[in-house]
């Protein structure tokens, strides 16, 4: 069992990134870790490129995840997956959202989205799993839940046992949105490993 | 079984520890003013019992409010952001004379890096400065427990207290352990003139008070337990505070650490015994080299900002690269990628007023801090400057008055309902008083948005969301004396730029009141609103919704082939679309569509 790590969260403000990193943090304090998570508020949610930085170990110091040693990225777009490549390593594996969302640039017509932009990553080595937690949430029937779609396929790469993911839920999530969020956890573990 | 269901630990972020440290400490009495990082701190405090909190108008308010409970034998704490404390400065260098009778301290969040922030000022300069101590922890734990020592040194020294975090430390999270509230006693009148009234007489007497004051409080650093060495490799020793602790035990595990969690006044000797005790001797800390120069003042040598950055934020890869850069291993190479700037929401009813500003070219815009200051970003490109808060209507005033009459119908001060509440009623006061001829728009959102929807004195609601008095805007202006006051709705583009117009052309002070609320506010939220979508066969690719620059409306580009396939000529370059999903319905882009290609869809 892999005795401490590094877990980024990237993607755009509002996309629920905050709640699945919370989620991951409960689950890795559930199984005994210290966890320490560091957020940015204010001016940069608003629509900006957001990130969360997630460290586990048995005594963690830094809230900050160095360059070149995160072990996971969970990227919750594809350009926001792209933009955090100088804080992977070789052996790193990213989970990544296939959603596009344009940047103001892109949108006014002033600058392109890159095609085949995790092909960067692909080709140096790294482990990228894309998923479409978009259309996990629409067939458990709640937009809202694509973020933890997004948890579900990352845990796989953690050795938490995935009960302790669903006790989170339990205990973190408002009961009416339990089950789906559930669902939405069950659904991007599968699609991962399939 | 989940963590923090059994037993008394939490997952806290900084600010929601120390806010439970203030309640452990027997705070009674809080006040703030919203600001990134601090925020959350009050926002936490006013959820426990016993504690009254409250959101005042500014930081200078906020913290006489604290003096006041301290005066009436109290704890009481005061919170801010870095440039708070400019506000707050007044107060603040008086009340180290003054002292208090209950515990006084002044949380003080500094923001390396500017996350939310126009300048990175260092604020441990403000404890040398205003002769007050000042304790600085380094992650949320720490966060809370070390509150209680300030509140405890501030009574047996008789003084305010500063207590600085930093972003790092706010909105990091971690483990914290729950302690209990002790009783406490009630506030009392006491009158003390000889202490609390600075008249020069009295004022010259504290003066020497202050002195010794510190005196005492530099010999308690030698012993205070918040100061501390962590033993270890001796070859290379560091001294550091606050976050940047963190990152020299990930970065150097090995070596010997002395960790200040008083970084004012220091504690010599040790700092002396530490220094001779160690082959080397490297300082670490974020921005300014505070603990340097007063170390090298003793006459240490050492390395500090000769290798460590002086500006931004530290991390671990920083303070290991900066003083073993041989250690560092190759990197992936950022690639080359489109930004992505934060921007105003979809609906947001800032939008219409900057898209009429951006419109009139001539006019120079003097902006202010919160959400709109966003209108600076391309394609609305609408402000052209940005100082501090309140400083928006005090600017156009200055260059109203250094223009002429070169600047009639050219200046335009815009700032929000809480920045006017915060320090904009008194640039208004002037503008009136001195006959300025500069228009300010007061963009009333009935709500601090910025920093995460705080409630103000316009809102109507207290810090808790209770019903509370409401300051009206348009008589509150109307009796500084401004006598065009205008109010208009910033959704109707067409109406709002007939106000923008009319009103900076008139030479005599005026305000426009741009009244809509946050689309965030859970109110509006909440609220039933149409969905606008694009009518693509209508859609002529004139671009004028583009230049709203709102997120939910993106441009597709064709090239000649395409644009004849989907039946456009082949000039047309391209066509815009609304993502439903995103958009709030405030109808902006369809005001501006002269060719009928944006229309409400069945109202969600």
């Amino acid at each position: 069992m892999k005795q401490s790590g590094n877990i980024l969260f990237s993607g755009v403000g509002g996309q629920g990134i905050l709640l699945a990193s919370e989620l991951t943090a409960y689950a890795q304090l559930e199984a005994g870790f210290d966890v320490k998570k560091s957020e940015v508020h204010g001016m940069a949610q608003r629509g900006g490129s957001v990130e969360a930085h997630l460290r586990y170990g048995e005594r963690v110091y830094s809230p900050l995840i160095e360059p070149g040693t995160a072990d996971i990225l969970v990227a919750f777009e594809i350009l926001e997956a792209a933009r955090y490549l100088p804080y992977l390593h070789k052996d790193s594996a990213v989970v990544v959202n296939t959603q596009k969302i344009l940047p103001p640039a892109v949108a006014m017509g002033k600058a392109s989205y890159p095609d085949d932009i995790l092909d960067e990553l692909t080709s140096r080595g790294i482990n990228v799993v894309a998923l479409d937690a978009f259309a996990v949430a629409r067939e458990v029937g709640e937009l809202r839940t694509a973020n933890v779609a997004m948890v579900g396929a990352m845990s796989n790469f953690l050795s938490v046992h995935k009960q302790a993911f669903l006790d989170v839920i339990d205990t973190k999530v408002k009961e009416a949105f339990r089950e789906v969020n559930k669902q939405a956890f069950e659904l991007g573990r599968k699609l991962v490993y399939s | 079984m989940a963590f923090d269901s059994n037993d008394n630990k939490r997952w806290f972020s900084g600010n929601e520890a120390i806010a439970r440290g203030a309640w452990e400490a027997g705070v009674q009495v809080a006040s703030g003013y919203p600001g990134t990082p601090s925020t959350e701190i009050m926002g936490n405090l006013a959820r426990y019992e016993g504690v009254y909190a409250e959101w005042a108008p500014n930081e200078k308010v906020g913290l006489e409010v604290t003096i006041g409970a301290s005066f009436a034998g109290v704890r009481a704490l005061a919170t801010m952001k870095h440039v708070g404390l400019n506000v707050a400065a007044d107060p603040l260098f008086t009340a180290a004379y003054t002292g208090g009778r209950g515990g006084l301290v002044v949380l003080d969040a500094d923001d390396p890096q500017m996350h939310s922030s126009q300048n990175e000022q260092d604020n441990r300069n403000y404890a040398f400065a205003a002769k007050v101590p000042m304790l600085e922890p380094s992650d949320p734990s720490e966060a809370k427990e070390m509150l209680k020592t300030a509140f405890e040194l501030s009574e047996e020294l008789d003084t305010p207290v500063l207590y600085r975090i930093t972003t790092r430390i706010a909105h990091v999270k971690g483990v914290v352990e729950l302690r209990d509230r002790p009783e406490v006693a009630p506030g009392s009148i006491e009158k003390m003139p000889g202490k609390f009234v600075m008249l020069p007489g009295n004022a010259r007497m504290r003066r020497i008070e202050v002195e010794k004051r510190m005196a005492t409080a530099r010999e308690l650093a030698e012993t205070l337990p918040i100061n501390r060495v962590d033993d270890g490799d001796r070859t290379r020793g560091f001294i550091t505070s606050g976050t940047p602790y963190n990152y020299v035990k990930e970065a150097f595990p090995e070596a010997a650490v002395l960790k200040l969690g008083m970084v004012w006044p220091l504690p010599e000797k040790m700092i002396r015994e530490f220094a001779d005790s160690v082959d080397e001797l490297y300082i670490v800390e974020e921005l300014d080299p505070f603990l340097e120069t007063h170390i090298k003042a003793m006459g240490i040598d050492c390395h500090g900002k000769d290798l460590i950055p002086n500006q931004g934020e530290l991390n671990s890869f920083i303070v290991r690269k900066s003083i073993d850069p041989a250690s560092i291993g190759d990197l992936f190479e950022p690639l080359e990628l489109p930004m992505r700037p934060p921007n105003m929401c979809a609906g947001c009813p800032h939008r219409g007023v900057f898209y009429g500003l951006s419109r009139m070219k001539d006019v120079f815009v003097s902006g202010d801090i919160g959400c709109y200051t966003l209108g600076f970003l391309p394609p609305l490109s609408a402000m052209d400057s940005c100082v501090c808060m309140g400083a928006s209507v005090t600017i156009a005033h200055g260059m109203s008055k250094a223009l002429g009459k070169e600047g009639e119908g050219k200046l335009v001060a815009v700032l929000g309902d809480s920045t006017f509440m915060h320090s904009g009623i008194t640039g208004l006061l002037n503008a009136v008083y001195n006959e300025s001829y500069a228009t300010v728009i007061i963009l009333d959102n009935r709500i601090t948005a910025m920093t995460g929807h705080q409630n103000n004195p316009a809102s109507g609601k207290n810090i808790k969301g209770e019903p509370a008095n409401a300051i009206n805007l348009e008589k509150l202006c109307e009796a500084v004396g401004v006598k065009r006051v205008v109010v208009v709705n910033p959704h109707d583009i067409d109406e709002c730029r007939k106000v923008l117009k009319e009103e900076i052309a008139s030479t005599e002070p005026s305000v426009i009141i741009s009244r809509a609320p946050c689309v965030l506010i859970p109110e509006e939220i909440k609220r039933k609103k149409p969905v606008y979508s694009t009518n693509f066969d209508n859609c002529t690719g004139c671009t004028a919704c583009i230049r709203l620059g709102c997120p939910a409306i993106s441009w597709h580009p064709l090239t000649p082939e395409e644009a004849v396939e989907r039946g456009y000529t082949k000039k047309q370059k391209g066509y815009a679309e609304i993502t439903e999903v995103q958009c709030n319905g405030c109808g902006q882009c369809a005001c501006l569509c002269k060719f009928d290609a944006i229309n409400i869809r069945e109202a969600n």
